[in-house]
């Protein structure tokens, strides 16, 4: 019988294989009373004094395999296991006590890992883990006979296959010892998208679910099964159509990374020569990683909402700048289009104190808070125009219905950058400003608005919406509200014509932009931009090149 | 005497485990007692586990003394460090 296991799903991709559990290290720790409490402690030190000198040894592994970055992890669980009021807990408990060593380093273990669960950031309580990880290397070292320490250690993984690694949790020096190469995915009992086991399978591209719970135990040493990452689901036993179905999907996940081998670098031209830029669409900074992996060429709409949907309060601008400025490091010279504020609609804030619409789609959002309440605006505008000196920002304004819009918004523009010089804060002066081309209002008057501005992009998801009067959350509707229909494609035609005749360039960012049996329509009315989802600009760039 | 100055954390994810790791290492280096206070909780600037214990967030105000034979050169070293680490 076929069983389906759930947990978070931390790294995408699939896995099909066997699964060897790893056995969970001491449990438990014997309690006893020891007769000489010096000479106990005395052991103690010896032990810590071993720890320390595999940790050392740990570190240089761990920079030689996963780099420098990976290491320091080590130089911290050094600073842990010489850390006083870790050795003030232990050595009291055993001169207090007379409990022996072993419970010790056990109970202070807990009782700094406490405090860290305790912390209200899942990142600081995922360090527990770490405060385990020290204490158990203390316990092992004690508890093993003279010189054989380190040997279990490297007999614990079974030769021959590749499996897929199922433990409670993963310890990073756990982690660090693994043979690579036989390690198909990691499913774990417990952990978070922060625990190491996460981490690592990030970065060696590996697909992992971590918080499965106890369900996940030691009987399942030895089943097939299927690690499905992006839905965090575990499939023991699976039947034959499944295992088929799951197979065709490693399969297209294969030939995507083929692609990548394959197109990444290579210029995105037909074979008539003509070019189109492919940029992504992200929402967050932590996506700019996907981004250059899939090789993009810009960043065509970054969706600056994150920023305010995650905060309690409004962003100070400081946080807006480190932000923009991350991502804007890790482009170097590559474009980035920032979307200013785009809240109200389906994306509310409580923070912002909108009233309930009847028609929030024709409400009050976007562009329209921003020049009612400049306050709010300004501050995104001066993190932005901060950031520009770190690299190829463009400012990109969303729900434009007229010129005077766009006026009013080069005037605040034009005042923030005013007050940036007047106090010596570097922007780029040239930065490009753009708008979202998105209401049927913006393509009517897009001569007119072209003339305003270095850019535009059409974001097709409204456009279709308010082009064809028909609500994008409406189920019943999905029949009338359809993006091929002629009205669409022929604005985006005027708007791209618009454009040319002003000489600006215009790109697509919405989901459209993707819609591979629009490629051609793309080609022929001369859109220069692609806006997509990462996954996709390799998968595109195969078929313009193929035109 | 001792020396007092401030800093506000920049680093989006705040003080966790990497530079804690690194400001304990680079106070070690200083024969002067540093302290950290944020949010009204003192640490002693050697100590991983209440620099960590701290929880200190991006946007926090740090205020660290630093008292002891070193303390000039303490102070401002410490000082540039995390200016250039948070």
């Amino acid at each position: 019988m076929m069983r389906r296991l759930r947990g978070t799903g931390v790294s995408s991709g699939i896995a099909i294989g066997r699964i060897h559990v790893l056995a969970a290290k001491h449990d438990e720790v014997q309690r006893y009373v020891v007769k000489d409490a010096d000479a106990e402690i005395a052991r103690f030190r010896r032990a810590q004094d071993r720890a320390l000198q595999q940790l050392k040894q740990l570190r240089d592994k761990a920079a030689k395999d996963f780099g420098e970055g990976k290491a320091e992890l080590f130089d911290t669980h050094q600073l842990m296991l010489r850390d006083p009021d870790y050795l003030e807990s232990v050595e009291g408990l055993i001169s207090s006590s007379k409990v022996n060593a072993e419970y010790a380093v056990h109970s202070t273990a807990e009782q700094f890992a406490a405090m860290f669960r305790a912390m209200d950031s899942s990142y600081m309580q995922a360090r527990a883990a770490d405060v385990r990880d020290v204490s158990s290397r203390v316990i092992d070292i004690l508890q093993a006979p003279a010189e054989a320490d380190g040997q279990q250690e490297a007999d614990a993984q079974p030769q021959g296959e590749p499996y897929i690694l199922a433990a409670q949790d993963l310890d990073p020096s756990e982690t660090v010892q693994l043979d690579r190469s036989k390690v198909l995915a990691f499913v774990t009992a417990e952990g978070s998208a922060n625990s190491h086991t996460s981490i690592l399978a990030r970065s060696m591209g590996l697909p992992a679910i971590v918080g499965i719970g106890d369900e996940l135990n030691e009987d399942f040493d030895g089943v097939y099964a299927i690690v499905d990452g992006s839905q965090g689901e575990l499939l023991l036993d699976p039947d034959a159509e499944t295992l088929h179905e799951y197979q065709s999907s490693q399969q297209r996940i294969e030939e995507h990374r083929r692609l990548l081998q394959e197109l990444k670098g290579k210029p995105t031209v037909s074979s008539s020569g003509q070019r189109i830029r492919l940029y992504a669409n992200i929402a967050n900074p932590e996506e700019v990683d996907n981004v250059l992996a899939n090789d993009a060429e810009g960043i065509g709409l970054f969706r600056s909402e994150f920023l305010y949907l995650e905060s309690e309060d409004f962003p100070t601008e400081e946080f807006q700048f480190n932000a923009y400025k991350q991502v804007a490091q890790k482009m170097g010279d590559r474009l980035i289009v920032i979307r200013t504020l785009d809240i109200g609609a389906d994306k509310q804030v409580a923070y912002f104190g909108l009233d309930k619409e009847d028609n929030p789609a024709l409400g009050y959002r976007a562009i329209r808070i921003c020049l009612t309440q400049p306050e709010i605006f300004k501050v995104q505008l001066r993190a932005l125009l901060r950031a520009s000196a770190f690299g190829n920002i463009a400012i990109m304004l969303p729900m434009i219905t007229s010129v005077d819009e766009v006026r009013r918004s080069k005037a605040i523009i034009e005042e923030v950058k005013t007050e940036l010089r007047a106090q010596d804060i570097e922007f780029n002066e040239g930065i490009q400003l753009g708008i979202m081309v998105e209401t049927p209002a913006s393509v009517v008057m897009a001569p007119e608005l072209a003339k305003e501005v270095d850019f535009f992009s059409i974001g097709t998801n409204d456009l279709t919406q308010y082009t064809l009067a028909c609500d994008r959350q409406n189920q019943k509707l999905h029949q009338f509200a359809d993006p091929h229909s002629p009205a669409v494609l022929r604005m985006i035609e005027m708007t791209v014509t618009a454009a040319h005749k002003a000489g600006i360039w215009c790109g697509i960012c919405g989901e459209l932009g993707a819609d591979l049996t629009l490629t051609d329509t793309y080609l022929r009315i001369g859109v220069d931009e692609l806006s997509v989802s990462a996954p996709m600009i390799l998968p595109l760039r195969g078929v313009i090149r193929g035109r | 005497m001792s020396i007092s100055f401030t800093t506000i954390v920049k680093d989006p994810e705040g003080i966790h485990a990497r530079p804690a790791g690194q400001i304990v290492k680079e106070a070690q280096r200083f024969s002067s007692d540093i302290t950290v206070t944020a949010a009204g909780s003192d640490a002693d600037a050697k100590r991983i586990f209440a620099v960590m214990g701290l929880g200190v967030k991006t946007g926090d105000t740090l205020t660290v003394r630093v008292s002891g034979d070193d303390e000039e050169q303490a102070a401002k070293e410490f000082e540039s460090f995390l200016r250039e680490t948070l």
